[in-house]
């Protein structure tokens, strides 16, 4: 085994990479800047990072329709990593924008935010592109690491430590299911190129190879605890309540979208033989964590819990698609991801703005009055809870009709009844928090916040993902089928 | 019997009965030595398993560096004998957890199927070339974005515990 350099550097195409290493250059640079550059507001650095974002967001898009793999197959650029960098730098813009006038008010305001929100968008990036177990594990290690950082990033905060805490302790626990599933998988084809496993999966027995299987669903516990999926979903209120409202706004979008991505690609490149074994999992933890979210969203007070057990609800809705297995609903899920980052991180920028510091307003008896005082921001948190109880126009209603089909088309019928009664019973607790907004009358003394102007741009844009896909789907559709289909 | 598999059940023995001094002794300190000895068998399985690179990492970073580091937080945070009552429903839960993996682990072993030596990396390579220097070729060659991302990796590392950890920032 003699090393060829000409040879070796033929393997790499460095344009494979290129948005991972724009953001990682500029997080670094970033890095510099802030010791560097002596101003108390850190304002001026989200906007590079957002100029990056979008940077990086042009790179990546000039390779749609192309699949090209680098770095001897451990990194592939196709429609389906293409579509899903998308999703994080999105989620990635949109919280760069909400988090300077959240930071500024806690007192938080460390520069050194954005270089992790930066990191972490690197590391997601490379989970959707990697085509290789190691490269997979490693994307995910910096996507994780980065977010237990990002979680206790409030540091005065007792309850943002505790998130941090919680996050890490429990975070490392899943990835160690991960690496043992990984190492079995190993151990049985002596490979961690995906494409030579998925070649030999059915060579060493498929799903009558006991090793193959245990480490298939190893590394699927791995996965679903970052997607939140019952009954791997005890951390996420906590930590989503505990940490900085931007930031649970970030982890609430771009990670679960990074775990379905690899879900997506392991199990449909790698194990398409062992289907019957994964989907019928699937199916149970699907009924499982959409009924948990939802029957325990009921009872919640606090909103920014409810949207906690609202993201469970939504992990339990796309995996209905991903039990299902067909091109409707895996590409379900890839424009339900989007849409969701839209509505979600849309409907926690409002609840930025009506925080106070520490966060003593956390409930949804706070929202009332606010259609009479805030008239255009109310309306945007209609929007935003419409879309999330999945009414139409919005989106959240065209991504649920695709999720559902899906199961009906591969013949799960009760599957998509289940999850249609759970959407109905979650409208009730969406729905309240506009009834508190528009029919309860508010306190006398009411604040005028500010809506800064970054805030502003990120509710309207927002806004918007949320309506246009729903109005106008096929566009976006298309796209979604074409990313699916390459895989 | 020959002198390999009565070497194997001795380092075994140790490992075994180390590693549940971890668990049972009362004194911190005792615990981390008991944890040290347990690496020291790890790194000799991995000596007899024909990988002395794994072996010298092994030391180098777990019975060495990670060890001095636990000590250390030991000492600085003045932990008592007897400070840490471990509660029965940690032990309950530890039993469970122990189990869950025996079984796995007797269920990989009993039902897996491996029947013959699978992947590119074969004896015969690994002893012509030897294991370090194998180990280098993959990493800076099949396995190099890898590699790459983890200094990526440290660094938010790095920064994430300066965050976390110091005392006054700006």
């Amino acid at each position: 085994m003699d090393i060829n350099v000409a040879q070796l550097f033929q393997t790499i195409n460095l344009n494979v990479i290129m948005p991972e290493v724009i953001l990682s250059v500029l997080g670094m640079a970033l890095l510099l800047v802030n010791v560097f550059v002596p101003s108390k507001s850190k304002g001026y650095l989200a906007w590079l990072s957002l100029i990056g974002i979008i940077g990086a967001g042009f790179v990546a898009v000039t390779g749609w329709g192309t699949t090209v793999s680098s770095f001897n197959d451990s990194v592939v650029q196709d429609n389906f990593a293409i579509f899903f960098k998308m999703i994080f730098l999105l989620a990635a813009g949109l919280a760069v924008l909400i988090s300077d006038q959240y930071m500024s008010r806690e007192d938080c305001n460390h520069g050194e935010l954005y270089p992790i929100i930066l990191f972490t968008t690197v590391g997601m990036m490379l989970m959707a592109a990697a085509t290789d177990l190691m490269t997979i594990f490693l994307g995910l290690e910096l996507m994780s690491i980065s977010l237990y950082v990002l979680a206790g990033f409030n540091r005065d905060s007792i309850k943002s430590n505790e998130a941090g805490m919680k996050y890490f302790l429990l975070g490392a626990f899943s990835t160690g299911f991960l690496l043992y599933g990984m190492a079995l998988i190993y151990g049985v084809t002596g490979t961690t190129r995906i494409a030579k496993i998925a070649s030999l999966v059915v060579q060493v027995g498929g799903a009558g190879n006991t090793m193959l299987l245990i480490g298939m669903f190893l590394m699927l516990t791995g996965f679903l605890f970052k997607i939140a999926a019952a009954p791997f979903h005890m951390w996420t209120p906590d930590v989503y309540e505990g940490a900085p409202t931007p930031m649970t706004a970030f982890m609430s979008a771009g990670p679960k979208a990074a775990g379905f991505a690899t879900m997506l690609r392991l199990l449909l490149v790698v194990f398409p033989a062992m289907k019957a074994e994964w989907s019928d999992l699937l199916w149970i933890l699907a009924v499982l964590t959409m009924t948990v979210g939802n029957f325990t969203a009921l009872r919640q007070d606090n909103i920014k819990r409810m949207l906690a057990y609202s993201s469970i609800a939504h992990a339990g809705y796309c995996l209905v698609g991903f039990a299902s297995g067909t091109a409707t609903g895996t590409s379900g899920i890839l424009f339900y991801m989007l849409s969701y980052t839209f509505m979600n991180i849309g409907a926690f920028a409002v609840i930025v703005l009506i925080g106070k510091k520490g966060e003593p307003n956390g409930t949804v008896m706070d929202y009332a009055g606010l259609g009479h005082k805030r008239p255009l921001l109310a309306l945007a948190m209609t929007v935003f809870m419409f879309s999330l109880a999945g009414m139409p126009p919005t989106a959240g209603f065209i991504g649920k009709f695709y999720l559902f089909s899906g199961a009906v088309e591969a013949g799960y019928i009760w599957l998509a009844i289940i999850g249609v009664l759970n959407s109905a019973a979650s409208v009730y607790y969406y729905l309240r928090v506009i009834v508190f907004m528009y029919f309860k009358p508010g306190e006398e003394e009411f604040d005028w916040f500010t809506i800064s102007a970054p805030v502003a741009l990120a509710l309207v844009v927002s806004a918007a993902g949320s309506l246009i896909p729903g109005v106008i789907p096929s566009l976006l559709l298309q796209f979604a089928q074409q990313a699916v289909k390459l895989i | 019997m020959d002198i390999s598999s009565v070497f194997f059940a001795l380092v075994t023995v140790v490992a075994i009965v180390s590693a549940l001094m971890v668990v049972t002794c009362k004194n911190p300190i005792n615990s981390a030595l008991s944890l040290v000895l347990t690496f020291f068998c790890l790194a000799t399985y991995y000596a007899m398993l024909n990988a002395p690179f794994m072996a010298a990492v092994q030391i180098i970073v777990y019975a060495g560096a990670i060890m001095v580091l636990i000590v250390f937080t030991i000492m600085l945070l003045n932990i008592r004998v007897d400070a840490n009552k471990k509660g029965s429903h940690q032990v309950a839960l530890g039993s469970v957890m122990g189990i869950v993996t025996l079984l796995l682990t007797g269920l990989i072993l009993t039902r897996g199927k491996v029947s013959q030596p699978v992947g590119g990396i074969t004896s015969d390579m690994i002893n012509k070339l030897g294991h370090t220097e194998l180990i280098g070729k993959v990493m800076f060659t099949d396995f190099l974005l890898p590699f790459e991302v983890t200094s990526i990796l440290l660094l938010v590392a790095i920064v994430g515990a300066v965050i976390l950890a110091k005392r006054k920032l700006s």
